[in-house]
């Protein structure tokens, strides 16, 4: 039987995402891929994949997974989230464990994954990745194209995802150790393309205001209520192309960051666009978050990226052997027979 | 030499802005600047996305800083003069049948012309595909006659059928899958546009376009063999325009 991951569950919408389908943006095929590119590797990591392995991205609730493989090693990397493991999919309770970690799990065992809080994102990634074909070179799901990732949507009950590998390598579990998630207040953009749309007043009121992100915020695009910003001259543009993390403003003057499965090209004005080495951290803010936004130079945003790529590669130093649970230490140090002479040397 | 701005869009992609409307000269610089880079393979850009009025460059700023980029981007566009644009001449088959044109009798109303003369107009016209771009293997063609020209629908369409043929201001697409839509729609393409399983777009920027009237029996002929795999849709030829 192929090895698999079986949804018994999809949470609110889980998708399978890589880095993205880069090249293609003149066919009109959109980027997409993780909107946490930073948690996605690190998830990676902790079961040994190359950084750019599919996994999947669950936004708000999480999934519900059955093991179909002899045995099966997962990570959970992103916001908190309550991570059951249930030794049927009967069963009622289990092993409560939190993020962050790697853990191996066998045929027929079933992880529960609850509510996503503080962040909006937790990538499920799995030892060897899911036995699925890439599409123009990547397996992130494009569900405005219908392609990519498990036939081009978001996972829905009774999928079965094949697996690269039957059984988990023989390996200690990890976690992740000094790893932080923490997505700041200050969102850092570069000014423009389209600033001449706006006054000078209405680009001082944009980087003096407070946003908030709203419920209408998706893969598309974070939606932000706060300080309206009118444009000068009216708000359609001949359509140009979108750069990720553009901040477009339409008609209503709201602001909209564009996130990673944004459309390739469009017609409203876009004030700034937001520095690559910020947008890991602006993919998983929740709804609710606040936020404001500086203006930084290209210079700036240069040395910003270049730390961002330091910290990327010194994931695997945050990498760290999880400490076995104590009944098992017992367990083991009676097996060595340790625990008694120790016992007997303090008598 | 030609007159354009560079605006950056963040740290990984830079504007190179010809004008600001819809126009073919402008058109064909953008091309031909993304013929010439593509050709060229800089290394540090990552891929060009050419627009009605633009082209986008998206690099990789710790290989090519955005200064050394704009150099350059000066040196290509000072050679632009005369460029040529390989381009392909497409007759695409379109039903006008009102069952697949669901806003013919709005856009008769709006420019008081009859069904008849909507079609007439709309298909007597050789389109330029100016980008592809919204959904994958979607062609922006212009122009559309200036009598048919009309703004978007107040309110746009939840859903419309891939293959939809639709008209806004002087462009007009052709939907490669469903999606929502605020444009008047006006008939159907049986011709896939975007292929799912080679991962192809049919149209490039530079073709030209003709839309060839068939009768709804037509349509679904074309479109069975589309189904099965079985329909070739081939250039009828090529040009090189000059252009700049």
């Amino acid at each position: 039987m192929t090895p698999a991951l079986r949804i018994i569950s999809p949470g609110l919408s889980t998708t399978v995402q890589d880095l993205g389908r880069h090249g293609h943006q003149r066919l009109g095929v959109s980027v997409g891929g993780a909107l946490d590119p930073v948690s996605f590797r690190a998830a990676n990591a902790l079961v040994g994949n190359p950084g750019n392995t599919g996994a999947l991205e669950a936004i708000y609730v999480g999934p519900s997974l059955a093991i179909d493989a002899d045995d099966a090693r997962l990570s959970f990397v992103g916001a908190d989230a309550s991570i059951e493991i249930l030794e049927t999919a009967d069963a009622n309770a289990g092993e409560t464990i939190a993020p962050m970690r790697s853990v191996r799990l066998r045929r027929g065992q079933v992880v529960r994954v609850g509510s996503i809080k503080n962040g909006a994102v937790l990538y499920v990634a799995v030892e060897g990745g899911f036995a699925i074909e890439p599409v123009l070179g990547s397996v992130a799901t494009d569900g405005r194209g219908r392609m990519g990732g498990w036939h081009g949507r978001p996972l829905s009950d009774g999928d079965v995802l094949p697996l690269r590998r039957a059984a988990a390598t023989e390996r200690d579990e990890c976690r992740l150790e000094g790893f932080d998630l923490i997505a700041p207040h200050r969102i850092r953009v570069v000014l423009g393309p389209q600033n001449d749309c706006f006054s000078a007043d209405e680009i001082g009121r944009f980087f003096s205001s407070e946003y908030t992100v709203t419920a209408g915020s998706n893969r598309m695009g974070m939606r932000l209520e706060g300080a309206t910003i009118r444009h000068r001259n009216g708000f359609n543009i001949v359509s140009d192309a979108i750069a990720t993390g553009s901040v477009q403003v339409p008609g209503n003057g709201r602001p909209i960051i564009l996130l990673a499965d944004h459309q390739t090209t469009g017609g409203y004005p876009k004030i700034a666009t937001v520095i690559s080495a910020d947008l890991p951290a602006v993919g998983r803010l929740p709804i609710g978050s606040k936020i404001s936004f500086t203006p930084v130079t290209l210079e700036q945003a240069a040395a910003a990226r270049r730390e961002l790529c330091a910290a990327l590669d010194a994931i695997d130093d945050k990498i760290v052997r999880l400490s076995p649970p104590p009944a098992a230490v017992a367990a083991r140090l009676t097996a060595c027979n340790l625990i008694s002479g120790v016992c007997d040397a303090a008598a | 030499m030609l007159d354009y701005r560079v605006l950056p869009a963040g740290d990984t992609a830079l504007v190179i802005e010809f004008g600001d409307r819809i126009d073919r000269t402008l058109s064909a610089a953008v091309l031909a600047l993304a013929q010439a880079l593509d050709t060229e393979r800089v290394t540090g850009i990552v891929e060009t996305v050419p627009t009605f009025r633009s082209l986008l460059v998206h690099y990789e700023p710790l290989v090519l800083s955005a200064a050394s980029l704009t150099a350059l981007i000066d040196d290509y566009v000072r050679e632009l003069r005369v460029k040529e644009v390989i381009g392909r001449v497409w007759h695409l088959p379109v039903c006008y049948d009102p069952h697949f044109g669901i806003d013919l009798d709005d856009v008769a109303l709006r420019t008081s012309l009859t069904s008849k003369q909507i079609v007439e107009r709309h298909s007597a016209p050789v389109y330029h595909v100016y980008m592809l771009g919204f959904l994958p293997g979607q062609a922006y063609m212009g122009e559309v006659a200036a009598e048919l020209a009309l703004d978007r629908r107040a309110s746009p369409r939840t859903s419309i059928p891939a293959g939809s043929l639709a008209i806004a201001g002087r462009m007009s697409c052709v939907f490669p899958l469903e999606t929502p839509c605020g444009w008047q729609v006006i008939g159907r393409c049986p011709v896939p546009l975007w292929d799912p399983l080679r991962a192809a777009a049919l149209l490039a920027p530079a073709d030209k376009v003709m839309f060839v009237p068939v009768s709804a029996r037509e349509y679904d002929t074309l479109r069975t063999r589309a189904a099965e795999g079985v329909l070739r849709v081939e250039p009828v030829s090529e040009f090189v325009g000059a252009v700049a």
